[in-house]
């Protein structure tokens, strides 16, 4: 029997390219989404259950379906997208209704996987140039996003510690850049001025998007257990970005820094929200070995991933959105229903 | 919609359907700076400024420059002396110089938090003195760092004081040294005291500037404001002591503290020897 998975926040990028990638997987038998959005690339096989904000509806889903793997993909990991209410709801309360509904008895789940963020070791001047998984973080956290993380990750490792029968991975990624998804950084760069904190030029770590979502592939196939960080080799420094990029740089004041990015907030000059500005003064590395060692291969660097980015939004703007084919959903849908098409049993 | 997901298609039924990615291209960048910030550019120009200062003002002098490793990391441990302290630049100049290795100094990261200053701090080579950045950098990279075991404590004394050696912290260079497995390299400095000497302190002003201290130079009296930058024309000697190699596994989770204490006692106790040794041949404070 091949597995049933259920994924978490499939209206938001992560869950649905995740939701897509499981498709093509043969090995993967049903594959059940839960979000409060519609999802927003277009899916074959795919069940769409709506929910509210804190997954309530979980547990009778999670007996209903029989799933084994779940991937929780719904934490949300950049607070410009919500206010901290939704995002305490969604983070911590749904976390702990998505664990309730697996730790009950008549759960069948025997795998999860986390997608949560590097955001957990915060960024300051104490910090390692490289943290490792086990590294605690130098300082508290001060914003709402970094402690409703950490928050669920609590709750995840507690979990993890009292249902030894589930095997649980956590993935710490690093900054996102993707030519179809929203982050932080890919915001920053698709404005004209760079933002940056007058005389600091932090190292930064990227990692490309397609790696992240065969990196969440790669643990369900693997039945990985931990932690783990993922992130593109090697760092570089913000100006060396901005270069790539081309942009130049809008200098932010070095002190009193929170007063004058809300006010350039405000005048619609950036969209930087308050966890990125200790990322732009002091950087932060994620020690990526762990997934290496467990036989992960990235495709991408960090300089590779802002260069990609960087080229694949270049093109956009002359050819414009192309999707890669666009009959894809019906054809797909053809070989998957239609009686024209004969099926052969796996060797 | 372009699809970005769907990259592994394999036989179906097949277990691992993971077509092996391609070799990653070659990691394409626009400047120099590595993992640690440095960047041997800035670290060429540096060196290109500082050569004059270090030959002709502090007419740096060493000796036992060999004993160094020419290959293989090594823990150089070094005294530290004078408000704002030449030692540090004086040593990784004169070994990048002479070995053609680069030194990474191991500094507190109060240099971090400073705009431009730690930024410049880490394109020349500086890097937080955090544990597992020595480790990395010892055992894995197997490369040279410094660090200066007295730390502010040893910047911020007297004058009254010059060359008598602070406590050496914990005893972690000691600690880091053999779960690196690499020998520390004493280096002891005579010059750096009276190229910057504090004359006074005031505490009540570290305090709101939240710095370690707050000097008042004999440099700044004679020169005002300029005193920051303007050292006086100190004779620098430098001279290396044997390295000292632990015999103890490395990669241990900890070591005997009794031993790590009386290590680094020991090699406080030989610098402190050397440091008198140099002091006692030393004619004159500005010709050696």
């Amino acid at each position: 029997m091949g597995r049933r998975v259920l994924i978490t926040g499939l209206g938001a990028f992560w869950g649905g390219h995740m939701a897509r990638a499981l498709e093509a997987d043969p090995s993967v038998d049903v594959i059940v989404g839960i979000d409060t959005d519609d999802p927003s690339v277009q899916l074959e096989r795919t069940e769409f259950v709506r929910c509210d904000d804190s997954y309530s509806i979980l547990a009778r889903l999670v007996r209903a379906t029989q799933v084994d793997t779940v991937v929780h993909a719904g934490l949300v990991v950049n607070s410009a997208l919500m206010p901290d209410r939704r995002l305490h709801e969604k983070n911590v309360i749904g976390t702990m209704n998505l664990l309730a509904a697996l730790g009950a008895d008549q759960s069948r789940v025997t795998n999860l996987v986390v997608k949560s963020s590097a955001l957990v070791y915060g960024a300051s001047m104490e910090d390692p140039t490289w943290f490792r998984e086990e590294t605690p973080r130098s300082r508290p956290p001060r914003t709402r996003m970094e402690k409703s993380l950490l928050e669920a990750e609590d709750y995840i490792r507690t979990f993890a510690e009292e249902f030894s029968s589930v095997k649980v991975a956590v993935l710490r990624f690093a900054n996102v850049l993707g030519e179809d998804l929203v982050t932080l950084f890919s915001r920053a760069l698709s404005l004209p001025l760079a933002p940056t904190i007058a005389g600091y030029d932090p190292q930064l770590q990227f990692v490309e998007q397609d790696d992240v979502v065969r990196a969440m592939e790669f643990c369900i196939r693997h039945e990985l257990e931990g932690v783990y960080n993922v992130a593109g080799d090697g760092r570089l420094p913000w100006s060396e970005v901005r270069a790539i990029a081309g942009h130049p740089p809008l200098y932010i004041s070095p002190v009193m820094t929170e007063m004058a990015a809300a006010a350039l907030r405000r005048a619609g000059l950036i969209t930087l929200p308050r966890e990125a500005l200790d990322l732009l003064r002091y950087g932060r590395g994620i020690d990526n070995r762990k997934l290496k060692r467990a036989g992960f291969e990235y495709r991408h660097t960090s300089a590779g991933a802002v260069r990609h980015f960087v080229e694949t939004r270049r093109l956009r703007r002359v050819v414009g959105a192309q999707p890669a084919y666009r009959y894809e959903g019906d054809v797909e849908s053809f070989f998957r229903r239609s009686p024209a098409v004969v099926h052969q049993p796996s060797p | 919609m372009h699809v970005t997901g769907r990259v592994e298609q394999g036989t179906p039924g097949a277990l691992l359907p993971l077509r092996r990615p391609p070799a990653p291209p070659p990691d394409e960048r626009l400047s120099d700076v590595d993992e640690w910030g440095r960047s041997e550019a800035a670290r060429a120009r540096l060196r290109r400024l500082f050569g004059p200062v270090y030959r002709n003002w502090f007419r740096a002098e060493w000796e036992g420059m060999e004993k160094i490793p020419a290959s293989g990391g090594a823990l150089l441990v070094a005294n530290h002396a004078g408000a704002i302290p030449a030692d540090a630049p004086v040593i990784m100049h004169g070994i990048e110089e002479e070995l053609g290795r680069p030194v990474y100094g191991l500094a507190d990261y109060l240099f971090r938090s400073m705009p431009v200053v730690g930024t410049a701090w880490a394109r020349g080579g500086g890097v937080p003195a955090h544990p597992d950045n020595a480790y990395r950098l010892l055992r894995e990279q197997q490369q040279l760092a410094l660090v200066f075991p007295e730390g502010t404590k040893g910047t911020g004394k007297l004058v009254t004081q010059r060359y008598q050696l602070r406590r050496f912290g914990r005893g972690g260079f000691v600690e880091i040294a053999m779960r690196a497995g690499v020998p520390v390299v004493p280096i002891v400095v005579v010059g750096s005291e009276e190229a910057m000497p504090i004359l006074a302190k005031s505490a009540a002003a570290a305090r709101i500037l939240g710095v370690p201290y707050v000097p008042l130079t004999a440099n700044m009296l004679l020169f005002g404001p300029l005193g920051l930058v303007a050292y006086f024309p100190a004779k620098f000697k430098l001279r290396v002591l044997d390295p000292v190699y632990f015999d103890v596994p490395p990669d241990q989770e900890r070591y005997r503290r009794s031993r790590v204490f009386d290590e680094a006692e020991a090699i406080r106790q030989a610098m402190q020897t050397n440091l008198y040794d140099m002091l006692r041949k030393r004619r004159s404070v500005w010709f050696g």
